[in-house]
């Protein structure tokens, strides 16, 4: 049985999509059949990959226009009377092919203030945490950055907020840092002014992309909306902010 | 000369999984300026599939571990002929590495009392893997990348190494290409770290991505530095064997850890069948023993599945070649049976396996809470090296470095679960504190630029190969790891390996004719056709050093020479370039090992 892709074929000055038809066997997924194609017919098609096998969040790509990982995308889920489109992601410059331009995302990790950890609770200098203490920030910490929430996410796809706003995959990680049970930094003071978590408005398509099931809306994003309003919103703390300020005057 | 951007650091370390990550860590905490070259994006190299967990004799769960049980347990596995001295820095240094992660923000699972919990791994006598479900790895590279990106670190993404630059003896920089736009770069630096993993794709079924083509092993050779035990590769007893296209992906030693264990066709144990005699008094001799040790009972002994990766390997072959395998050419790996013994033990295999869970479930349709899934041996780790001095982890040339799977010395004839991510953080700290003394006590080196034009020269042949009698690079490729599956695999003869020799020489010859199309911007094909020189580089140096040890020992397993034989046990095999660029292999006798390590040895006999 054979099977026939349509892979976007170009560069950042434009490009088309070229059809490839390649033999199909039993279990393969979508990035066996890129390989094919690149060992038969296309030596040259650019791809990401690298374990294979959902761990690395390298072969991010969007199969017939939804953000997918390509080594954990069956063929056999997929209608292969008709074409498979393969293209990259959207929300990123593209390099060539299905390789798209993610620097950016390495830049913004790097402006998240750091893990810092309160003083060891033990002489020997470790530290006591529970584990139902931690298996919130365990969750968010599965992420394998493979950008697919970036993808998806409008603020980011459609509006190219990239400078005013970080995308789920990076509130995921404030999130952890911030429910980490050993931490005391504060991030919420940037989380609302620099880095942008009021464009969220809770469209929850980057927690049906995440393919780590990483509840990234309800469990991540929402709560730390909830300490934004906390921190800034709260009208008792108002008052008592405005009575600090006449009394001290 | 043709005009190359040039970059300077004081420590340029090539390989961003684990060691590297560490290495630049601890250089670039010495006041150095640190150069991290990364084969693909940050974060995404091979640690990150690393399952189970780091060993270190924390004995947070178990009170009787310490690090001489650690080096004990780590010197047998590797039938002693391992460096003694790397195997103790190790033992004693792992617990404060693991520490050292959880105050940079890693969070392992927990014990009751709230510290580090650790699991059951084969080979090491007391529970002693640090881990996170099983996606110990992800945990550690992601820590170390979230860490390091803060200590100011220069990081190269997407760039490949292709020749080391000398000064005299002495290492001086690297020269190499960024993948995007496919130009080459000079990094010029006083001291170089290599830690470009390992080796797994020479071979056809791996559980090791395209990166892993032996790019540190096969530049330090070149450069003139010596490889020691490359014939010892670690077959994994567990990789998938359906569907074919994920052949070789690797499942968890912590699904044994867990409980689960190997059957036959015939439903039968066959593991309790062949004990090696100096595991015997170590091993349960009843199921009920192997359970009991997997829930924690310090009085059980292991079950006979977390005997050491050479020995499961060998007796899953055995079961297959005499036709007791599964459907598919494996053998069964049952964790669903625990059922029996536990109430919600779907949910508990889910939560302790959950990234084996979901291999299963989305890539081969089984749901491992219910079935046994199909497994086999797949090619995992090179035990082998570039030879380095234990304690500082310079190679025989000056100002360079080697730490984690591309160097060697620690785990002798066969690697413990385990040990590998603990290796990577011991040596990757020790090679980078020690690159950056040596970057602080020597000026940067004279380069030489004719060399970089000749190798400029010689990695752009592919685009002009094009045409009658041209290769396809991906075939190339195919064809060397058909070879080596088949010739120098699990169970290998002179016979054979002499004609793996004879293959890799035509391969070398084809290799030469290999072509590309397209241009030199993100060109895959191209790519491959640069790796292909590395890999046949190591292939060969693979079969040579097997060839040489004529017994069987740890992974090497030689059916012409089925047992030990004493003479070896007191060698290692060295690989280097001869004058004529001939490759020469030599046993040289293992370092003395103290007293006082020996006495170590024989009370945890």
């Amino acid at each position: 049985m054979t099977a026939t892709f349509k892979i976007w074929r170009g560069d950042a000055k434009g490009g088309e999509f070229r059809d490839y038809t390649t033999e199909v066997a039993e279990g393969m997924v979508v990035l066996d059949a890129v390989h094919d194609i690149q060992r038969t017919q296309a030596p040259d098609l650019a791809c990401r990959w690298n374990c294979k096998a959902g761990k690395c969040g390298s072969c991010s790509a969007e199969v017939n226009g939804i953000p997918k990982l390509m080594c954990m995308t069956r063929l056999s889920e997929l209608p292969l009377e008709r074409p498979v489109t393969v293209e990259p992601m959207k929300a990123f410059p593209i390099l060539k092919d299905l390789v798209t331009e993610v620097s950016w995302n390495f830049r913004v990790k790097k402006q998240i203030k750091p893990f810092k950890p309160r003083p060891p609770d033990a002489p020997d200098g470790t530290w006591r945490m529970q584990q139902d203490d931690i298996d919130r920030v365990q969750e968010f910490r599965k992420c394998i950055e493979c950008f697919l929430c970036q993808d998806v996410c409008h603020v980011l796809r459609d509006h190219q907020m990239h400078e005013k706003f970080i995308g789920p995959r990076f509130l995921i990680h404030v999130a952890a840092l911030e429910m980490h049970p050993l931490d005391t930094e504060d991030r919420i003071e940037e989380l609302r002014n620099t880095q942008g978590i009021g464009y969220c408005n809770i469209t929850k398509c980057c927690t049906k992309v995440c393919p780590e099931s990483i509840q990234i809306t309800d469990n991540g994003i929402i709560p730390l909306k909830e300490r934004v309003v906390d921190n800034f919103y709260d009208p008792l703390g108002w008052i008592w902010k405005g009575l600090k300020k006449l009394l001290t005057h | 000369m043709s005009n190359y951007e040039t970059v300077e650091h004081d420590v340029l370390v090539i390989g961003a999984g684990g060691a590297g990550l560490r290495a630049s860590i601890e250089a670039s905490a010495a006041g150095v300026r640190v150069g991290l070259v990364c084969k693909s994006l940050l974060g995404k190299a091979h640690t990150v599939m690393a399952e189970g967990g780091i060993a270190a004799a924390l004995a947070n769960v178990d009170e009787r571990d310490n690090w001489k049980v650690h080096f004990a347990d780590t010197m047998r596995g590797g039938q002693y002929v391992n460096q003694w001295r790397m195997a103790e820095l190790h033992a004693k240094e792992a617990p404060d590495r693991v520490r050292e992660l959880e105050a940079w923000g890693a969070v392992f699972d927990r014990t009751k009392d709230g510290r580090i919990l650790q699991r059951h791994f084969g080979g090491h006598k007391y529970p002693r893997l640090a881990h996170v479900g099983d996606r110990t790895g992800l945990e550690m590279i992601r820590t170390l990348q979230d860490h390091g990106v803060h200590q100011g670190i220069d990081v190269h993404m997407e760039h490949t190494i292709l020749s080391l630059l000398k000064d005299g003896d002495r290492v001086v920089g690297a020269f190499g290409y960024e993948r995007e736009r496919g130009r080459f770069k000079i990094f010029h630096a006083k001291a170089v770290v290599l830690a470009t993993g390992g080796i797994g794709r020479a071979y056809k079924i791996t559980s090791n991505s395209w990166e892993y083509t032996g790019d540190g092993h096969a530049l330090a050779y070149e450069a003139g530095a010596e490889l020691i035990d490359m014939e010892f590769i670690q077959f994994h007893p567990t990789g998938m064997v359906w569907p074919p296209s994920v052949m070789g992906i690797l499942v968890t030693e912590g699904v044994r850890g867990e409980g689960g264990i190997l059957l036959n066709n015939d439903g039968k144990r066959f593991m309790f069948e062949s004990i090696p005699g100096n595991y015997q008094a170590q091993t349960a001799d009843n199921e009920e023993e192997g359970w009991r040790y997997c829930q924690g009972h310090k009085d059980a002994r292991r079950p006979p599945e977390l005997l050491t990766r050479d020995h499961v390997s060998r007796c899953i072959v055995r079961e297959i070649k005499e036709g007791r395998g599964s459907p598919h050419g494996g053998v069964y790996l049952d964790i669903s049976w625990i059922k029996q013994k536990m109430p919600n033990a779907a949910e508990h295999i889910k939560r302790k396996l959950p990234s084996m869970y979901h291999q299963f479930k989305q890539l081969a349709d089984i749901d491992i809470t219910e079935q046994p899934m199909e497994v086999g041996p797949t090619t995992h780790y090179i035990m082998g090296g570039v030879r380095v001095d234990p304690d500082t982890q310079m190679s025989r040339l000056p100002g360079l470095f080697a730490a984690g799977e591309c160097a060697a010395g620690i785990n002798g004839a066969n690697r413990l679960g385990g040990n590998s991510l603990s290796d990577l953080l011991v040596f990757g700290k020790r090679g980078g504190e020690f690159a950056a003394t040596f970057a602080r006590d020597n000026p940067h080196g004279q380069i030489n630029t004719d060399e970089i034009d000749t190798v400029a020269r010689e990695a752009l042949t592919p685009f002009e190969s094009r045409g009658r009698g041209s290769e396809n690079p991906y075939a190339i490729q195919r064809d060397l790891q058909e070879t080596m599956q088949n010739l120098v695999g699990i169970v290998r003869t002179e016979a054979e390996m002499r004609e793996a020799l004879e293959r890799i020489d035509e391969l070398k010859g084809r290799a030469k004719q290999a072509a590309v199309t397209g241009n030199r911007e993100y060109n895959p094909g191209w790519h491959t056709a640069l790796d292909l020189k590395n890999l046949l580089t190591v292939s060969e140096a693979i079969t040579r050093a097997a060839l040489e040890r004529k017994e069987s020992r740890g992974a090497q397993f030689r059916e012409d020479y089925p047992d030990k034989d004493e003479r070896f046990g007191k060698v290692n095999t060295i690989v280097s370039k001869s004058a004529d660029g001939s490759m020469q292999v030599h046993l040289e006798p293992l370092p003395d090992m103290p007293e006082y390590l020996k006495q170590v040895i024989e009370e945890h006999r």
